[in-house]
């Protein structure tokens, strides 16, 4: 039996006795992500909705003032609500999101032709409020518009005289590109499944062995250093795309739980998702897979090590925060970046929009390209003294 | 047959071989005796190629270790310092790892594993994961797997390091039989009753260098002293490090 193979399946039998790399690889790892997605999408989703949908609830103060307004309120959509005694406390103390204010001489200014007044608090620091305050304007505003329209014509005249210029907003936006900060950290979760994936086997392989001191044994056979790397590599590889394999299964079967219909929007988590999305992840992988076993070679400890491959799960953070504060146009060289690459290709497939063959391309060979020069660091170390010896 | 000549190995400014030579003969047992930190954890690294001597040769039956690793490990058998198993592995799956690192086909493999666990006495715990193993039992199963390609030399670092008398008692008794059949045996060890009590040869070492070498009457005679462990109290210098 060709070496290189029995020391990846003397990695793979160990660690899948191993309950502690089980649960962390195979379960949590590929679970965490999809749950996390589906949980916050489907909030946020529902969230949205209830705010278009639901009536929002308006304390008013000084309803008495201004029957007819209040009247057209509660038929637009608002529940009217006693106001309290401190109007502005509340709302700075956000008790409540906004008040509506009629004052006492509302009244006597509508009925001599005057422009009535009525005062909206809000705190635009607060954003969860901006919906129902932006609603309630608008309704406001409708109320202002028909008033006055019916005004001009008991007077004889057209309506259009007083609103020479009328803005028609077109938005060209699609519901997939509105979501777009919704996506950012899908590449992120596919990535951290890979990464915890492979993580406890290059740690276990490395510096693990080195600290059960059985590495020195090991090197006393036979075998060159690098093909036992090259097992090591190989068992630590399959973990990680075995967890990454699930995770894309369990996003296409949570995927059917996010209810995108609601908001026209059209999520593909389907099969041709999974193989585009585990295709230019490949190279990732073995990236991630060279990297955190070379990591592991320096640490002195398993303790070391993970500490070491904790702090690294959060670099392939980076891309996603970045693009979902500074969304950036996707330039052609984006794509010969690892892990950029990556985020970009995956978020354009789950949005159901085209991946040309060159990026696809791009993205595979800066991939390789950078896993193969990590793979020959970690084969020099490998080859040093100090890596059999521990302590 | 290991023959070693002018090793030497320096880490930074510390030099911990400075000029080793010796050889161990086929048939022979051949102690490596020194007061810790002498030398000797570092010379064995060096036979067998975990570690490249600054200077000096090393020849595995004629085999020079600097040119044709791979086949000098081969004839060799290994107990390092370090004897940690794979513990989520039973002993026999340690063992025929090594086995299959070795080269060995599935046959062979087999064959050697049921003489060595019926050798080394261990059938009741060859199919027990290694995890909670005693001290007595890691070692057999350490040994197993180095001997698993029935090589024609042995290194031992320190073999009974740790263990009872019982079990030391049956290391020595196993050092003695692969002498009967032949191999080149070499061990280290600080304890002079046992290098006395086993060695047919005998190399000391103090500081990274060989001070004396040769049979226990040669040293006797060399110091003058009857007993020898005044001889070698004698040769060292010191008693420093050596354990009776």
């Amino acid at each position: 039996m060709n070496a290189v193979f029995v020391v990846f399946l003397k990695e793979i039998v160990e660690n899948l006795r191993d309950r502690r790399t089980i649960v962390n690889a195979l379960i949590v790892g590929p679970l965490l992500g999809p749950l996390l997605f589906v949980g916050l999408t489907s909030l946020l989703i529902s969230r949205e909705l209830d705010r278009n949908e639901k009536p929002i609830d308006v304390p008013v103060a000084g309803a008495e003032y201004a029957p007819n307004l209040v009247a057209f309120l509660q038929q637009n959509g608002v529940r009217i609500k006693p106001a309290p005694d401190q109007p502005e406390a509340a709302v700075r103390a956000q008790e409540q999101d906004l008040v509506l204010r009629i004052p006492a001489d509302y009244g006597e200014a509508w009925k001599s032709g005057k422009t009535a007044q009525v005062e909206l608090l809000y705190d635009s620091s607060q954003r969860d409020a901006a919906s129902s305050v932006e609603r309630l304007r608008a309704t406001l505003q409708a109320y202002s518009g028909q008033a006055g329209a019916l005004r001009l014509m008991a007077r004889g005249l057209s309506p259009a005289l007083a609103s020479p210029l009328a803005v028609a907003s077109r938005d060209q936006s699609t519901p997939q590109s509105r979501s777009a900060l919704l996506f950012a950290m899908l590449p992120y979760f596919l990535i951290l499944s890979a990464f915890m994936g492979g993580m406890y086997l290059a740690i276990d392989t490395t510096a693990g062995e080195r600290e059960r001191q059985s590495l020195e044994p090991l090197f006393a056979n036979p075998v060159a250093r690098s093909r036992i790397l090259a097992g090591k590599l190989a068992a630590t590889f399959a973990f990680a795309m075995a967890s990454l394999s699930l995770s894309l299964l369990a996003f296409g079967y949570a995927g059917g739980f996010i209810p995108t219909e609601k908001i026209g929007m059209v999520l593909d988590f389907g099969p041709h998702f999974a193989a585009v999305a585990l295709l230019c992840m490949l190279p990732l992988v073995l990236l991630a897979t060279c990297l955190q076993t070379l990591i592991s070679a320096f640490a002195k400890s398993y303790r070391e090590a993970q500490t070491y491959l904790s702090l690294l799960m959060l670099v392939p953070m980076l891309p996603s925060a970045l693009l979902a504060v500074l969304p950036l146009k996707a330039q052609a060289w984006m794509f010969a970046v690892p892990l950029l690459s990556q985020h970009l290709i995956v978020t354009r497939l789950v949005r159901a929009e085209a991946v040309s063959l060159q990026q696809l391309a791009l993205c595979l060979g800066s991939g390789f390209l950078a896993a193969a020069a990590v793979a020959w660091i970690t084969a020099q170390v490998y080859k040093s003294e100090k890596l059999a010896v521990s302590g | 047959m290991i023959e070693v000549d002018d090793l030497h190995k320096a880490f930074g400014k510390v030099q911990a071989v400075a000029g080793v030579s010796f050889a161990a003969r086929d048939g022979e047992i051949t102690g490596l005796l020194g007061p810790n930190g002498a030398g000797k954890t570092t010379t064995l690294r060096m036979l067998y190629t975990l570690m490249t001597p600054d200077r000096g040769s090393v020849r595995v039956d004629g085999i020079d270790a600097a040119t044709d690793a791979n086949a000098v490990r081969r004839r060799l058998g290994v107990l390092p310092d370090a004897r940690g198993l794979y513990k989520r592995l039973s002993a026999r799956e340690n063992i025929e790892y090594f086995a299959r690192l070795q080269g060995l086909d599935a046959a062979t493999t087999r064959t050697r594993c049921d003489a060595l666990i019926a050798a080394l006495e261990m059938a009741d715990i060859a199919e027990r994961r290694s995890e909670g193993f005693s001290q007595g039992q890691r070692v057999k199963t350490a040994i197993a797997r180095a001997l698993v390609h029935d090589p024609r030399n042995i290194i031992l670092d320190e073999p009974t390091n740790g263990l009872d008398v019982m079990a030391t008692r049956a290391m020595r008794r196993f050092l003695l039989q692969l002498r009967e059949e032949g191999r080149c045996v070499l061990f280290s060890s600080h304890i002079m009753q046992e290098v006395a009590a086993l060695c047919d040869r005998i190399v000391v070492i103090a500081k990274g260098r060989v001070v004396a070498a040769g049979t226990a009457d040669d040293l006797r005679a060399q110091t003058g002293e009857a007993n020898l462990e005044e001889a070698f109290v004698r040769i060292i210098g010191s008693d420093e490090g050596l354990a009776a």
